[in-house]
């Protein structure tokens, strides 16, 4: 009996060896974890990417939240987030990172008015602002009515729908809440997850959809790709310049295009409310965080060589496919720059 | 009768012998296994508590016991209280408990004293397949056939009934307190059903038969001889429902709407410790947020502990009384 015990302990220990080992001794493999927003297209690039090069590159959608958490500890080559560290994070890692932008997203603005047909709507931030603080509470407010003309506006109750889950799409849209109503900022602030003063939750942007759809005279926000590809109603929002621009992915790239980047930036730059004439100002960066000097140096040359793939047209032009927006030039030219700054244990990345 | 042994029956003997001490060994080997896999779960429940105890603590720091009774829940502000989660989480399980218990049980005796033969294993099996349905399935159910009903016909329904309650006014959304409660019900229902079920064909057929012979009608019988010989493993069976709607987590997330709030009204959104949870946890900005749901999780495994504790009490209670209710019937 202690035989055969022995025979199957020693069965079992092989099996874990063989599932171990490849992972630990190969060089030529990287594990993340972190946002589940930009998931599909990483999912893809690390497919593409395997494909050509043969380097491995784990990524474990997790969200932001634990994907800064896994980088703080150490437990990960790189983390990715939707929302930019803050300055308590970086002190965390001792200011041990570089946030390198990916893709970009935005939120629209949908709703469910049935007397309205396909009429589209138009809003400016202080009154989404004001609808999300409870002050707004009907939809032929004058507010409404004001950029809006010509609809006719039902003489109902606005009911509110948001995001119940913590996400980079609550965080993008309170970042740009915060920036066009000081109330807001003042009373609610931003964040992944933060205290809604009104309104019903749901989970995912498919949560936040079906009681959209299902509830005549709701008003929610979801991730472009979403509404697109579900083909909800998204409104048009004036942005900076004092244009009303209708979502897309051009519109998106624009407000990165005109953000402005200090010469020494970290990136962590917010891009909702964006100046330009065409900038949607619903949008933002999401970020990869790398370590600026990796120990290991096998791990080090895999992260530079992917970033500057990342970056090139090859993998920025994968981006429109799964209805992510491209970075801007501008963007990827700095980043460019940033990553020959990469360095394994303290030398220049060969 | 050793003496007239050959020799090779003393090797013999020896063999057993050996075969024997080798049996005591894996006797031995046997049951330290067992008491280690029996040992192994007192200590995961210890090593849980610990982990969320060691976890909460900042929360608990900063919060202390006024966390179980704050309303505020501000991830930004850094203000943590628990107190709608937990009134959301015992009113759905209580609101589910009173809608499950009475159908169940009357499912559970329909099956056991007076369905036609043909009918019992049938109708049984497919109440029993419902426990097998995964909570997100009931989820999306909920959200797609179940909300849609609930909204256009049964809660303006209840509201023209009942509006003089305050339990029964305000705006429908759709997604409640309530709609969540009817989900929770459903879901425990073949839990309890079942149980309850077992339990009811364990009682003897002789005191069936004596209620009977006693003049009893079918009813009279289940309600004087049957219920109250089972009654604690019916409580027993209600409980484990009880256990179930507690720590139900997506099926509520999804229909319940979602907010921090107390509402009077069952029709209002609601929020349960577990949706919180489940719905922040992975998105949690700061330490102290996820040090707040933590906390929100032990005060979960606690409230959880406590109700099944309190249950155990009750059906020790009621069996005492039951053995002396026997006795002096």
């Amino acid at each position: 009996m202690i035989t055969k015990l022995s025979t199957t302990v020693q069965v079992i220990l092989t099996a874990l060896l063989a599932v171990i080992v490849p992972v630990t001794i190969s060089a030529q493999s990287l594990t993340g974890a972190g946002a589940t927003f930009p998931n599909p297209i990483y999912t893809k690039w690390f497919d593409a990417y395997s494909k050509k090069t043969g380097v491995q590159i784990n990524y474990q959608s997790i969200g932001s939240g634990g994907g800064i958490q896994q980088y703080t500890q150490g437990t990960v080559d790189f983390g990715a987030s939707d929302g930019p560290m803050t300055a308590d994070q970086l002190n965390a890692v001792q200011g041990d990172v570089i946030h390198f932008p990916t893709v970009m997203g935005a939120d629209v603005m949908t709703w469910n008015l049935s007397s309205l047909g396909a009429t589209k709507l138009k809003f400016d931030g202080p009154t989404i602002a004001a609808i999300y603080l409870g002050t707004i509470t009907k939809w032929n407010d004058s507010h409404i009515a004001a950029t809006n003309p010509g609809v006719k506006l039902p003489n109902t109750d606005i009911i509110v729908v948001h995001r119940s889950d913590g996400s980079g799409t609550s965080y993008i849209f309170t970042d740009y809440l915060s920036k066009v109503s000081p109330e807001w900022k003042q009373k609610v602030g931003f964040g992944t997850a933060v205290n809604w003063p009104v309104g019903l939750g749901g989970k995912g942007n498919e949560g936040v959809t079906q009681q959209v759809k299902q509830v005549d005279g709701t008003i929610g926000y979801v991730e472009l790709i979403y509404a697109a590809a579900n083909n909800l109603p998204y409104a048009d929002v004036k942005n900076a310049a004092g244009n009303f621009v209708t979502p897309s992915l051009e519109t998106t790239t624009n407000a990165a295009a005109s953000a402005k980047f200090p010469p020494n930036t970290d990136f962590r730059v917010s891009i909702t409310n964006a100046p330009g004439a065409q900038s949607y100002p619903i949008a933002s960066f999401t970020w990869l965080l790398v370590r600026p000097n990796m120990k290991d140096a096998a791990k080090a040359k895999a992260m530079k060589n992917f970033l500057e793939w990342m970056i090139s047209p090859e993998a920025q032009n994968m981006t429109a496919a799964l209805l992510y927006a491209p970075l801007p030039h501008e963007v990827t030219a700095l980043e460019a720059a940033r990553i020959k700054t990469l360095k394994a244990n303290g030398k220049p990345i060969m | 009768m050793a003496t007239t042994l050959p020799t090779g029956g003393l090797s013999r003997r020896a063999a057993t012998l050996k075969a024997l001490t080798g049996a005591v060994r894996g006797d031995q080997i046997f049951r330290i296994l067992l008491t280690t896999a029996a040992l192994a779960i007192p200590a995961l429940l210890l090593a849980l508590l610990a982990v969320l105890v060691r976890g909460a603590r900042p929360a608990i720091a900063q919060f202390g016991v006024g966390f179980a009774a704050t309303k505020t829940w501000d991830p930004v502000a850094g203000q943590f209280g628990a107190f709608p989660m937990i009134v959301g989480t015992l009113l759905t399980s209580l609101v589910a408990l009173l809608i499950a218990v009475p159908l169940s049980l009357g499912v559970a005796v329909y099956l056991t004293e007076f369905a036609p033969g043909f009918l019992r294993r049938p109708v049984a099996m497919t109440i029993e397949l419902l426990a097998a349905i995964p909570s997100v399935v009931y989820g999306l159910w909920g959200v797609f056939v179940l909300i849609p009903l609930l909204q256009h016909a049964v809660f303006p329904f209840l509201r023209s009934l009942l509006g003089f309650l305050p339990l029964f006014r305000g705006v429908i959304y759709g997604p409640s307190v309530l709609a969540a409660s009817i989900i929770l019900a459903i879901m425990i229902m073949p839990f309890i059903m079942s149980v309850a079920r077992e339990v009811l064909l364990a009682v003897p057929g002789s005191q069936r038969e004596a209620a009977m012979a006693l003049g009893a009608t079918r009813w009279e019988a289940v309600r004087t001889a049957i219920v109250p010989y089972a009654r604690s493993g019916l409580i027993g069976a209600i409980i484990l429902g009880l256990g179930r709607a507690l720590g139900e987590t997506m099926a509520v997330t999804m229909l319940i709407g979602n907010r921090h709030d107390i509402s009077a009204s069952l029709f209002a959104p609601g929020y349960t410790m577990a949706a919180a949870i489940a719905n922040e946890f992975n998105e949690a900005a700061t330490p102290m947020h996820y040090a707040a749901l933590t906390y929100v999780a032990l005060l979960l495994f606690v409230i959880t502990v406590l109700v099944n504790a309190a249950a155990r009490f009750l059906i020790w209670r009621v069996s005492r009384g039951g053995v002396s209710g026997r006795n002096s019937a």
